[in-house]
């Protein structure tokens, strides 16, 4: 915390040099981001009846929930206190959008998401309940809550019921990842953080990133399983993940061009901030190979008939880069908002430990837990029908 | 209707246990949130104790008058009337509380009188500053100037 | 005979006192314990504070007596001095250093024609806290007397009153993992005591005040200088008041 620290430029306040919120606080909003992208992919079939993508509705949901549980544990890493966490149920302060974040989430988590899995699989969850054995056995028969009754009036309440939960389901998606973009947005603080447009640029990158992975773990649970991929499913996939590229651009750009012409007194600090330490990150990374790239290469597909291995390769490659991207813009808002001094005559540096407890090292296995969780729910709630056994 | 409860019974379990969770964390709310919280505001009023039970570290210069009414007559006829004692002499409610407890020590004038006397173009310009190595070329400054009365003919 | 001496002195110095409050706060501090004063009224303050930097002669001891009274750790600052050097019309880019927070003072640094001068900083107590808005549990929050303060048993230390603040003036304190920052030294002002930042001052360059009290010179002294907040355009209705605040100061 000496001022004279390597890193720091110009003039910072000196309780400013230091960063507060760290790599794991770039993760939260990636994580939930790709939560909610995931589900409003899965509503996609549920909800607007696209019915190509159909093959992914399952395995959609199973993304999101695997995630959805991790989203919670950077923010417990990061906290001084995390034990009294539970303070933000008890006596949530009205005023603060991270407060009403502990129930928006335990909504969107019990209501919607179980809900919807719990109902889209009950059905199957009896059958496993009776044929199965050993502790799975266990498992189903818990999660059938003591009723067996999959008789088809049953199962169309399900239909029903689990179509209003999808449908509310939408909204509180967003508002799910929504919310994030607003703690950043409303913070009048931090100019480059305090705009409007910031929890709707959270959401439809959210949604980017959501669709990108669905799609890659689509094909690469597809060539795990030795299975065909259904390409009308993944053209369809990444034509949505193209329109959804450039309402997300557009309204980056939107942020940009606003910020350039109104050039109040931030301006010449954030210009010089994404000029010089940012970038690497965002102009390179995010916009360049992380967004226009991708819009080239999908748009390119969508006026040109390519060949089924080269579509793959392609959908492959934008998924890939799409993550990064998406990575790349939580870490451009939540690190860059930081790197400048308020004062707007000075700059810090990150300077990211490796395995201390906000370190990349944890960073690295959060962003792999929920694969591992993943595997689990895959293999206790299979979402692709059985194959049949080779004779 | 009793379609639903026939067929969507399934449901009302959920929604039994829904309601059993929200109880149970009404029940632990109760019983966890502290005593008063929100009788001034959104927070806990002990906050307000606790913090008002910290330890007071300077006694406040009207302390040390009481007792040192001699040298605070002094002072108040000097350049350093508005200087309070603990400026220089540190936080000294301990020694007020106990005077045989603590003894005081004075920092080294090289040091202590530079902090504010040495000449910095930011400084305003009313104020006393020198050069110290022009000054007195190293000799220690209460060789001249008496802290309590600074001015040299007072 | 030293003692006796002694004792009359504390006796008659009861009376002799100026004000009522510092003989109670005389007294609790002979008494070695300190609770609060029970004659406090928290609806009958409202703590504010005038600084005047061209007094501020960047000496420090304001830093210095608020790390010895309140056990701030070493690198964090809950007040800092900022010294400032402005080019003829440059607002814009004045230069600004604050070495160590300004806590073993200045090293000499300008010898031109430019403006310079210090300006101590502090929490500024806004009355309208962004920090205490977005507190997600009430861990911040303001007292009734005016006075932004930090609950240390209930902090979760998110920090999101850190990036809330405009004016850089909490830190997360790591020893007890919470948000902290300046508490206007709340536990001498509610016994008669001044803050340690203003007791140690030489120059009286930073004064406290209760607007809510009528005989305060700072009713006089508002009506009669020309005084500024910190970022007025943030609306945060801060109460530390700036006399002759230069447009170059951030």
């Amino acid at each position: 915390m000496h001022p004279l620290l390597p890193g720091v430029e110009g003039y910072m306040y000196p309780n400013e040099i230091e960063l507060q919120w760290s790599i794991l606080i770039v993760l939260y909003p990636y994580i939930t981001g790709l939560v909610a992208g995931a589900f409003i992919l899965a509503s996609l079939e549920r909800v607007f009846k696209v019915e190509a993508v159909k093959p992914t509705y399952r395995l959609a949901l199973l993304v999101a929930l695997a995630f959805l549980l991790v989203a919670p544990l950077p923010l417990q890493l990061h906290l001084g206190h995390p034990e009294r966490s539970f303070e933000m149920y008890l006596t949530p302060h009205r005023s603060s959008a991270m407060a009403m974040f502990g129930f928006v989430y335990l909504w969107y988590l019990m209501i919607v998401l179980l809900m919807e899995i719990w109902l889209d699989y009950r059905k199957d969850i009896v059958g496993w309940a009776e044929s199965g054995a050993g502790l799975k056995k266990w498992i189903y028969k818990i999660l059938t809550l003591g009723s067996r009754n999959i008789s088809p009036a049953a199962l169309r309440i399900d239909d029903q019921v689990g179509y209003f939960i999808t449908l509310i389901g939408i909204p509180s998606a967003f508002l799910l990842h929504g919310y994030v973009g607003f703690i950043f947005g409303s913070i009048k603080a931090n100019p480059w953080w305090s705009t409007p447009l910031m929890p709707v640029v959270f959401i439809f990158s959210a949604m980017v990133s959501g669709i990108a992975a669905v799609m890659l773990i689509y094909m690469l649970s597809s060539k795990l399983r030795r299975v065909q991929i259904d390409m009308r499913c993944v053209d369809t996939i990444a034509r949505y993940l193209l329109y959804t590229f450039i309402i997300d651009f557009s309204l980056e750009m939107l942020d940009l061009i606003h910020r350039l012409y109104e050039a109040d007194e931030s301006l010449s600090a954030l210009d010089f901030m994404v000029h010089t330490r940012l970038f690497f990150s965002q102009v390179i990374l995010q916009i360049l190979l992380g967004t226009l790239l991708p819009i080239a290469l999908l748009g390119l597909i969508q006026i040109t008939k390519f060949a089924e291995k080269t579509r793959k390769a392609i959908y492959v490659a934008t998924g890939c880069l799409t993550l990064v991207s998406i990575f790349a813009m939580r870490w451009n808002v939540v690190i860059g908002g930081q790197l400048f001094s308020k004062s707007f005559l000075g700059y810090t540096s990150y300077k990211m430990d490796f395995a201390t407890r906000e370190g990349l090292l944890p960073a690295i296995a959060l962003i792999l837990l929920p694969f591992v969780i993943l595997y689990v729910l895959v293999k206790l709630l299979p979402p692709w029908p059985k194959r049949e056994a080779a004779a | 209707m009793k379609e639903f409860f026939r067929n969507g019974e399934h449901l009302i379990r959920v929604l039994l246990l829904l309601t059993l969770g929200v109880v149970a964390f009404l029940v632990i709310r109760r019983a966890v949130v502290p005593a008063e919280f929100g009788k001034y505001g959104h927070f806990r009023p002990g906050a307000m104790d606790d913090i008002r039970a910290r330890p007071v570290k300077f006694a406040g210069h009207e302390t040390c008058e009481a007792c040192h009414s001699d040298q605070a007559e002094v002072k108040s006829k000097g350049k350093h009337a508005n200087v309070g004692c603990e400026a220089c002499h540190g936080p000294l409610a301990k020694h007020a509380e106990d005077p045989s407890s603590v003894v005081p020590q004075l920092p080294d004038t090289a040091v202590l009188c530079v902090r504010c006397h040495e000449a910095n173009q930011a400084k305003p310009k009313w104020f006393p500053q020198v050069v110290t190595a022009e000054h007195s070329g190293g000799v220690a400054c209460n060789t001249c100037h008496k802290p309590h009365a600074p001015k040299i003919g007072d | 005979m030293e003692m006796t001496r002694r004792d009359l002195l504390k006796k008659s110095g009861k009376f002799i006192l100026l004000t009522s409050a510092a003989a109670a706060a005389w007294e609790h501090v002979l008494a070695g314990n300190i609770e609060s004063a029970p004659n406090y009224d928290v609806t009958k303050h409202w703590w504010a504070m005038v600084i005047d930097p061209e007094k501020c002669i960047g000496c420090g001891n304001c830093v210095r007596a608020c790390e010895a009274e309140n056990d701030v750790p070493t690198g964090y600052f809950r007040t800092w001095i900022e010294r400032y050097h402005v080019n003829d019309a440059d607002f814009e880019h004045p230069q600004v250093d604050s070495p160590n927070g300004g806590h073993d003072g200045f090293p000499e640094k300008y010898h031109d024609s430019g403006k310079t001068f210090f300006v101590p900083k502090l929490c500024n107590h806004c009355a309208d806290s962004p920090c205490v808005q977005v507190c997600p549990v009430g861990a911040t929050f303001r007292t009734p007397d005016g006075v932004v303060l930090v609950d240390q048993k209930y902090c979760l230390g998110c920090r999101y009153c850190i990036q809330a603040c405009p004016y850089g003036c909490r830190f997360l304190n790591p020893k007890t993992n919470t948000a902290d920052k300046c508490t206007l030294c709340y536990h001498r002002i509610t016994q008669g005591l001044t803050t340690a930042c203003c007791e140690a001052c030489p120059t009286q360059a930073r004064v406290l005040a209760d607007l809510r009290n009528p005989k305060d010179p700072i009713h006089e002294f508002l009506r009669t200088h020309s005084v500024q907040v910190l970022k007025p355009q943030m609306a945060t209705h801060a109460k530390v008041f700036y006399r002759n605040l230069d447009g170059s100061v951030r």
